[in-house]
């Protein structure tokens, strides 16, 4: 072996299988013999957004063929169980007293096949006492309807209830040169996961396993258990392949954690999984934040006070989206910017939506989106280059950790240098050139360019820190045991790169298993952009000692001093310092190390804190001024995600973040009409962006690494997005500021840019 | 996303199917590419209790040469039309329409004939084959009869075919060299036109037909008589706002939608005139 493989472009071990046979998901389980039999679980819906439910008929239902049983939630003796952060919010896995939006469980179907189930939810009879429908945020807010009536409100999470200060308005501005203020949405949206929720069950010597298409399924076995009266080791999750889940996937949801109990009613393993439409309205939806922004300074461009009130829509349940807004977005309030000043609420409010979740970058996307909005208004305000107002106003390179004023650490930064890096890829002076020609000439085309910088948290969910174990078989092999939950992102390499790096052992000999709670007890999944930092760490220390017990082994076989074992990691073999002809290989080891109960070691990495990664993204768009019509024709991305462990992995996280980001920009945004149905529930509708509405993505290089971990890397599954949703929307603005455009909501569909261009509504 | 039951029957013959069909009357619906009908099965919008398979009828699959216009069969898919030189040739218009359908997998399965028959104003080939003055043929139980593209269109999915009638072809008019462009208007590559623009235009003559603007693709009378009386492009591409009754949509509101129409309007006169 040449030099180190760990920073090169290693092609992905998975994508062979993924590409020919394809991947095995929770509905390929037709040949597992603990589902023969399996019946189908269907559940009837609500079709209103808000009501009393006055009475549920499901005979007609149940008398449909292949109909096995019918169940409601009086029939199962469910009670409401209390939200973990609010327990005045509480509701039943099945709605029973009320429903609470378009799309909640009510009842529960058991078939023989799927299409029997479908048919006879359509015969589900619910009577219903339709109460006002809330979808709107701010309607929900000065509402008098409370739609969890014990709550005594519609707002049910507040900063100013945890201690934290209120904001103090407009004098908080005093001493200001300009004042700029503005009501931005960050709007509702659907993360679409190619493969929708599903799962399989049945119960085993008297435990329940769980089959689950998931992000976390040690988090999945501990809230199943507890929904279901079980204790954790009464549960066993396992994870098929998962065709994604872009954070809405992290928890288990009702639909999920019901099926043990349905299971056991009926005697028979179960299976579930949801169609297009309901994942639509059913699983849970992303960002969903109105963010009222002033920002204040000078004419100079210096910012010098910076207040927000975030307004977080929670859709229909208390769940992780209520608590993004002060937990993810108020901490990184400050952005890159150092800000004297800033004041920060957040409210979360119920609607009758669909309950909002975690979605790729939860809560950091959108603090991003509104200083960097923040920021192009106070610079248009004053008559100054977006790029030039953002370096005025940046924190200065730092390597030791810096404190925001918001209160937020970070580990180390150099925005200065991404925010020159992207410029300079971008020819920003000659775009800006050619933008000049465009306005001068009148051109129905008309050039934005939208520059964002940007930093985010990763790795900052708890556990902070990850096990790992690392098992040499007979024959020479590492099977490597993750917390972390592959779902797209290549851990299958990145852990074998990390392995054979330390052990020598070829990539291919590396084994990864992963989501089964039996063989891998406690992990914290993949989300927040936690894999590499902490599960990555975690792999390259175990393999380290596990190299290091295989030293003493050898040592006591070749009758040497351990100090004097060296690994020969092109061959896979130790051997005496000098005396390389005799060695013992990576198999004889193991084979030796029988007696002692095998060659292996697990450890948890426990890390201090979360890292920082940042950037820049500079976005190139052309706006049809006649019709309103954008079009991104560039991307010029550098995120720093500290040490690159593979660039070819990096740069599929980056692709599909700046996908999802510029999609939000200009596409993505769930509907609901008047009366609360969503307007947006398959693909036709909802405008889930193709390759064809994709731009040229341009990655730039830098590395900083952070002094967090020992291989000095950082998050990037989600800093694609957060750097280029800001930057492409205020692109499309950009291309329109001349003629007066100041701000338009995402997504800057043509209807929305043609009213903002013509003044109308 | 789960259909309804239903029975289904593949036809091998026009005639089979026919004779199948009016057996069940309104209950049973024609299948070629199912690119329209299986999804409104799917969300249960449609509830046909007997599907009459007509895909594999390969005889209604061409495109012929018939003197003064070209022949197409019902059948024929959207990427045969795409991709035939004798349609690129005498019938260019109709060919690029073709190209802007969907994507590459509904233009392998979605056909001609079901697309017309299925008369949705938001869908490119009824309004294209509209403006180019085509004719329809429809078979039913008692023989075939012609139908003009201008009586075909009855209002919102609605057309002038009885429900045991198929239509087995489509006979446009050559364009002998004339101008043409189509102008779709959408948010992604594959989605419907928000609006969307058949246009030719030769000598004094001009056929515009609009898509998405109403209940029924329309064919911009006044914009193609301005044409003939020497307007100017400007002045008869501002017809066209009026020329429908849009409705509000998710995408566009009614009054975008007229705007939309007269910009694309005159861009397509304007690309047809060189
Ligand atoms: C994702 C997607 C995107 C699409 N995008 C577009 C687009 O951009 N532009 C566009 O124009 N279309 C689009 N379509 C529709 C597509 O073009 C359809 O294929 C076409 O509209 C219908 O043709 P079909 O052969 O699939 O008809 P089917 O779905 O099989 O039938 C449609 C209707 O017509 C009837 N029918 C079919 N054939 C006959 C016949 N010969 N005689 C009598 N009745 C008949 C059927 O009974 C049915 O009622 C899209 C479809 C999908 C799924």
């Amino acid at each position: 072996m040449g030099g180190s493989i760990l920073g090169n472009r290693v092609l992905r071990k998975e994508d062979p299988k993924f590409l020919t046979v394809g991947g095995k998901y929770v509905d390929d389980l037709l040949d597992e013999s603990l589902l023969t039999g399996a019946l189908h679980v269907t559940y009837a819906r609500s079709t209103v957004a808000h009501g009393k439910i006055l009475s549920i008929d499901t005979s007609d239902a149940a008398s449909m063929p292949g109909i096995v049983a019918v169940f409601t939630g009086a029939n199962l003796g469910l009670t409401p169980q209390p939200a973990t952060f609010n327990p005045m919010v509480a509701r039943s896995a099945l709605a029973m007293d009320k429903v609470r939006y378009v799309g909640e469980p009510i009842v529960a179907i058991i078939s023989e096949t799927r299409e029997q189930g479908e048919d006879a939810a359509e015969m589900v009879i619910v009577d219903y006492d339709i109460l006002e429908a809330l979808t709107d945020l701010e309607q929900a807010l000065t509402s008098s309807t409370h739609i969890y009536e014990s709550c005594g409100s519609n707002a049910v999470f507040d900063t100013t209830a945890l201690g934290m200060p209120d904001n103090t308005g407009d004098a908080f501005f005093e001493g200001c040169e300009v004042v700029v203020k503005q009501r931005v949405l960050n709007q509702r949206v659907a993360p679409c996961p190619l493969e929708v929720r599903g799962a399989a069950v049945a119960w085993v010597d008297g435990r329940l396993y769980q089959w689950l298409s998931t992000q976390h399924a040690q988090g999945a076995r501990d809230s199943i258990a507890a929904a279901n009266g079980l204790d954790a080791s009464q549960v066993r999750v396992i994870t098929p392949d998962v065709g994604g889940g872009f954070g809405a996937k992290i928890g288990s949801y009702p639909e999920e954690q019901l099926l043990g109990r349905l299971s056991k009613e009926v005697g028979m393993p179960l299976r579930w999984r949801e169609t297009r439409s309901e994942s639509m309205m059913a699983l849970g939806h992303g960002r969903a934040q109105v963010q009222y922004l002033t920002i204040g300074g000078t004419r100079d461009g210096h910012v010098t006070a910076y207040q927000m009130h975030v307004l977080q829509d929670c859709g229909a349940w208390f769940d992780m989206g209520a608590i993004l807004a002060p937990f993810m977005t108020r901490p990184m309030s400050s952005g890159v910017y150092a800000i004297p000043k800033i004041e920060c609420r957040t409210t979360s409010v119920i609607t009758n939506t669909t309950p909002v979740v975690a979605y790729r970058g939860a809560g950091r996307p959108e603090a991003t989106a509104a200083i960097e909005r923040a920021m192009d208004l106070f610079a248009a305000e004053i008559g100054m280059d977006a790029a030039e107002v953002r370096r005025k106003n940046l924190i200065p390179k730092f390597d030791e950790p810096h404190t925001t004023v918001i209160g937020q650490t970070y580990d180390v930064g150099d925005y200065e240098v991404a925010l020159d890096k992207a410029l300079n890829a971008a020819n920003y002076e000659e775009l800006r050139a050619e933008q000049a020609r465009r306005r001068s000439s009148g051109d129905v085309k008309q050039l934005g360019i939208g520059v964002s910088v940007y930093v985010e948290i990763t790795g900052g969910v708890p556990p902070m820190g990850e096990t790992a174990k690392i098992e040499i078989t007979d024959d020479g092999r590492a099977i490597v045991y993750t917390g972390t939950s592959p779902h797209g992102q290549g851990h299958a390499t990145a852990w074998s790169m990390l392995t054979s790096e330390q052990t020598g052992i070829p990539m291919e000999n590396v084994e990864l298993v992963w989501g089964d709670t039996d063989l891998v007890p406690s992990g914290g999944g993949t989300m927040g952009s936690r894999s590499l930092q902490q599960g990555g760490v975690a792999v390259f220390k175990v393999a380290g000692q596990v190299v290091d017990k295989a030293k003493a082994i050898a040592a006591r076989l070749l009758e040497a001093n351990e100090e004097d074992i060296v690994l020969d990691r092109d061959r896979g073999a130790f051997h005496v310092a000098g005396t390389p002809a005799v060695a013992k290989t990576w198999a004889e080891l193991a084979v030796a190390a029988k007696a002692d109960g095998g060659l292996k070691h697990e450890e948890m990495h426990s890390v201090a804190s979360a890292t920082f990664p940042f950037g820049a993204h500079v976005s190139v768009v052309e706006v049809d001024t006649e019709t309103g019509k954008v079009s991104l024709i560039k991307q010029i991305a550098c995120d720093d995600a500290g040490k690159v462990l593979n660039p070819l992995l990096l740069d599929g996280q980056i692709h599909g973040g700046v996908a999802q980001g510029a999609a939000q920009a200009l596409l993505e945004e769930v509907r609901y009409d008047a009366d609360g149905n969503p307007v947006t529930s398959n693909l036709a509708d909802y405008a889930f962006i193709s390759a064809a509405e994709m731009p040229d993505i341009q990655v730039v290089h830098m590395e900083t690494p952070t002094f967090v971990n020992p291989l000095g890397v950082k998050g990037i599954g989600e800093s694609g997005t957060i750097g280029s949703t800001p930057a492409v929307q205020s692109a499309v603005i950009d291309a329109l500021s001349h003629l007066g455009v100041r701000h338009i909501d995402m997504p800057c569909t043509p209807m929305r840019v043609w009213e903002a261009l013509h003044g109308r509504k | 996303m789960i259909p309804a039951p239903f029975d289904y029957k593949r036809a091998g013959s026009a005639a089979e199917a026919i004779s199948i069909v009016s057996q069940y009357g309104d209950d049973a619906k024609f299948l070629a590419g199912g690119h329209s009908l299986l999804p409104l099965m799917k969300l249960r919008l449609a509830q046909p209790a007997v599907l009459v398979d007509i895909a594999r009828v390969n005889d209604l699959s061409y495109i012929r040469d018939a003197g003064d216009h070209i022949a197409i069969g019902a059948l024929t898919r959207h990427t045969e039309l795409e991709h035939s030189s004798l349609l690129q040739q005498h019938v260019p218009l109709l060919s690029h329409a073709a190209s802007h359908v969907g994507d590459p997998q509904v233009r392998h399965r979605g056909t001609l004939g079901g697309s017309i028959a299925h008369a949705d104003p938001a869908s490119d080939l009824p309004a294209t084959t509209l403006a180019l003055g085509a004719t329809y043929v429809a078979q039913g139980p008692n023989g075939t009869r012609e139908i003009a593209a201008t009586d075909f269109y009855k209002g919102f999915l609605e057309s002038a075919l009885a429900a045991d009638e198929m239509l087995t072809e489509v006979r446009v008019p050559k364009m002998d060299g004339a101008g043409w462009s189509f102008q779709k208007f959408n948010r992604r590559a594959q989605d419907w036109a928000i609006v969307g623009v058949a246009a030719w235009r030769k000598g004094s003559n001009a056929g515009v037909a609009l898509v998405n603007m109403g209940s029924t693709p329309v064919l911009a009378t006044s914009v193609n008589n301005a044409i003939s009386q020497g307007s100017s492009v400007e002045d008869a591409a501002r017809l066209a706002s009026n020329e429908a009754e849009p409705q509000d949509d998710m995408n566009a509101s009614a009054d975008y939608r007229r705007h939309l129409a007269s910009v694309l309007v005159r861009r397509a006169l304007e690309q047809s005139s060189c």
